[in-house]
């Protein structure tokens, strides 16, 4: 298995949709095989049309705000006394999660295919959010299906999608988080292609999506690497690029424009949802060594029984709280071109303290796993060394959570 | 040999009928009762199709979810469903079965291993919703390898070319989803329309045979009459259901319920 150069990642699958031959794929019921060709056929042509992107990037910089902020954590830096750390603050994108690009065009794809509703799932609340944002400012209806767990978990997003007018459908069935979202919503769609479009919020199930939305969030690294060589004249020799992994859509946007690097000039460390630390349940698929099952279309590493049923999940980030992960990040992982490690919810919590300790950022508890590592290892690197964390996300979500395991005064701003 | 299929879509055309297709959770309520169901109802389904349970169904409305989910939670396993279909070919011979599930417990199982399992126990055909063409290519020729039909599915999104090209790489059955929907929803489109769906797959091989499923109950089974043979499964999911709410026994009501079907298409 091998990452070619010079071809985008999400070019590189082969005729049936799958990378390195055996991730990703189109497992889906026959019903979906015209929706997801039409799809297929629309956005290979769209992205190559220059018209599009510039209507793409026209959005992106009027309406979600990019480029989002490239900073130094100084006070971090100096309390951890290893590496410089850097941060990409993506939360400053409109709504406040990089949730927004993947929404944003596929709510593009959906008015020139002439949908007028567009379903999606959440876990978090973020590409719900970010989807009934995106739905109602270019007029389609929204249908967000989300866990019932998530609901009681994620409040603050719930409320934000229903002023955006969106209808949210709690999903009662199996574990109640992302994963039956998702399977909820492919149900929907499975009955509704006719007049629906579907928006995948993460790079995750069929392979359209996963290529639609690594696509969006390649934004990410677009600018981050114009940041980089702003800040210091070139790409750093010695470069981290630290980013959660739930789906995995944040993380493969914060890399893309850096895949061509030897990995010794700019590593990228995937951090997952190791879950509680006294809890046997996760969602960390690629650092506890699942198998390849297929799950949502995909053929991917997905936590799972002998007989293939899909395992119950378990972490504090409803964001990160999936059995599965993108089939771009076991190509990675497979590839070693990435490193795939997890955090538990306990670390990422000392990671949120800290990092509101000392700098005026409130990450979300999904980048504060992605915080966890990076600190603990930037303990151990030299002061040349450029770690950046993705900070993908803010806690104005997880105040329910944050004031109930830290206490009220983790919740206030800084 | 003929495949049981075969013989009995020959059968029900000879009875001048469709055929009956049942679809039951293998494991729902229990491993004991899905056998005595399939034993009670194959006196008036010509053919028996067993759902393997996933806890991640894509295409499944929330009547087979409800049994999917009960049999799993009951316990049951891959191995458990071969030897429920093993124990009823002790019971009824030469009455097909055809599993139906998703991919993901097949590949995990092995698909050359998951077939020399059905043919061990006696299972005659396989629906693999999530494993379609062409994709379905390689796993559909070891099937036949096996003398067991692979049943490709059809939909009303399937374009003409696309169609003409599934049936040309089909075993001799294949099944017509009626509508846009997931198992079990309301039939949203007219028998007539259905029935004009199902003859231009028909016309395009006459000779290979075509069920129609989804949505299908006592209420609009006769109107789909001149079909190959028509597959009822949420309605009886429902039922085992609505027995174990009200603690009666979905055995027998089950098999009232096949009754009554089979009595709307003869």
């Amino acid at each position: 298995m091998k990452l070619k150069k010079g071809i985008p990642v999400i070019d590189q699958g082969n005729k049936l949709g799958f990378w390195g031959g055996k991730f990703g794929g189109n497992f889906v019921p026959e019903t979906l095989k015209k929706p997801i060709e039409d799809l297929e056929v629309l956005f290979n042509k769209l992205k190559k049309d220059k018209k599009f992107i510039q209507e793409r990037d026209k959005y992106f910089k009027n309406w979600i705000g990019v480029p989002t902020r490239f900073i130094k954590l100084e006070n971090l830096t100096r309390h951890v006394g290893g590496a410089q750390i850097w941060s990409k603050i993506v939360s400053d994108a409109n709504g406040g999660a990089h949730k927004i690009y993947n929404a944003t065009v596929h709510c593009l794809l959906a008015k020139r295919s002439g949908k007028k509703t567009i379903c999606g799932d959440t876990g978090a609340g973020y590409a719900g959010k970010m989807l009934s944002m995106a739905a109602k400012k270019f007029g389609l209806k929204c249908k967000i299906f989300m866990g019932a767990k998530d609901i009681a978990r994620q409040q603050p997003n719930v409320k934000a999608m229903k002023k955006n007018g969106a209808e949210v459908v709690p999903v009662y069935s199996g574990s109640q988080t992302l994963v039956d979202a998702v399977s909820e919503c492919m149900r929907f769609w499975v009955a509704n292609c006719d007049t629906s479009a579907m928006c995948v919020g993460s790079t995750v199930g069929p392979a359209v999506f996963v290529r639609i939305c690594g696509w969006s969030t390649s934004q990410i690294s677009r600018e981050l690497k114009v940041q980089l060589i702003d800040e210091f004249g070139s790409i750093p020799k010695k470069l981290k690029l630290y980013n959660c992994v739930g789906g995995g859509s944040s993380s493969f946007g914060f890399w893309n424009e850096f895949m061509d690097y030897d990995k010794r000039q700019c590593e990228f460390i995937g951090v997952e949802a190791g879950g509680p630390a006294k809890s046997k349940k996760h969602a960390a698929p690629l650092t506890y060594g699942s198998k390849i099952g297929i799950l949502h279309g995909a053929a991917q590493y997905v936590n799972q029984n002998s007989d293939g049923q899909i395992e119950e999940t378990e972490s504090i980030s409803a964001g990160l709280d999936y059995p599965g992960i993108s089939p771009l990040h076991c190509f990675l992982k497979d590839t070693k071109r990435a490193r795939y490690t997890a955090a538990s919810d306990e670390q990422a919590l000392e990671a949120y303290k800290l990092v509101t300790r000392f700098e005026k950022l409130r990450p979300s508890l999904e980048p504060s796993h992605a915080f966890a590592v990076a600190i603990s290892e930037s303990k151990k690197l030299s002061r040349d060394t450029v770690v950046v964390v993705n900070s993908c996300g803010d806690a104005y979500k997880d105040q329910g959570i944050l004031e109930k395991r830290l206490g009220k005064k983790y919740v206030k701003s800084n | 040999m003929l495949n049981p299929i075969s013989a009995a879509f020959i059968k029900a055309k000879q009875e001048n009928r469709p055929a009956l297709l049942t679809y039951t959770v293998a494991g729902d309520s229990s491993k004991k009762q899905s056998l005595n169901i399939l034993k009670s109802i194959s006196k008036n389904a010509d053919i028996l199709e067993v759902g393997l349970p996933h806890n991640t169904p894509v295409a499944d409305g929330s009547q087979i979810q409800t049994s999917a989910y009960r049999a799993i939670k009951n316990g049951i396993k891959v191995n458990d469903i071969f030897k429920i279909v093993k124990d009823f070919k002790k019971f009824d011979k030469n009455k097909p079965v055809i599993l139906m599930g998703y991919y993901n417990m097949i590949f995990q199982y092995g698909e050359n291993k998951f077939l020399n399992k059905c043919k061990f126990s006696g299972v005659n055909g396989l629906i693999v919703v999530d494993l379609p063409w062409p994709e379905n290519k390689d796993f559909a020729n070891k099937c036949k390898k096996k003398s067991i039909y692979f049943i490709q599915l059809l939909s009303p999104t399937t374009t003409k070319i696309r169609l003409k090209k599934i049936i040309k790489d089909s075993h001799p059955m294949s099944y017509f989803i009626s509508m846009l929907s997931t198992t079990g929803g309301k039939l949203k489109v007219s028998p007539k329309e259905i029935i004009k769906s199902y003859s231009k797959i028909k016309k395009i091989n006459p000779k290979k045979k075509v069920v129609i499923g989804f949505g299908i109950t006592t209420k609009t089974i006769g109107k789909l009459k001149s079909a190959d043979g028509l597959v009822v499964g949420s309605a009886i999911c429902k039922e085992i259901s609505k027995s174990l709410k009200h603690r009666q026994n979905p055995v027998t009501n089950v098999s009232s319920l096949v009754k009554k079907l089979k009595s709307k298409i003869l």
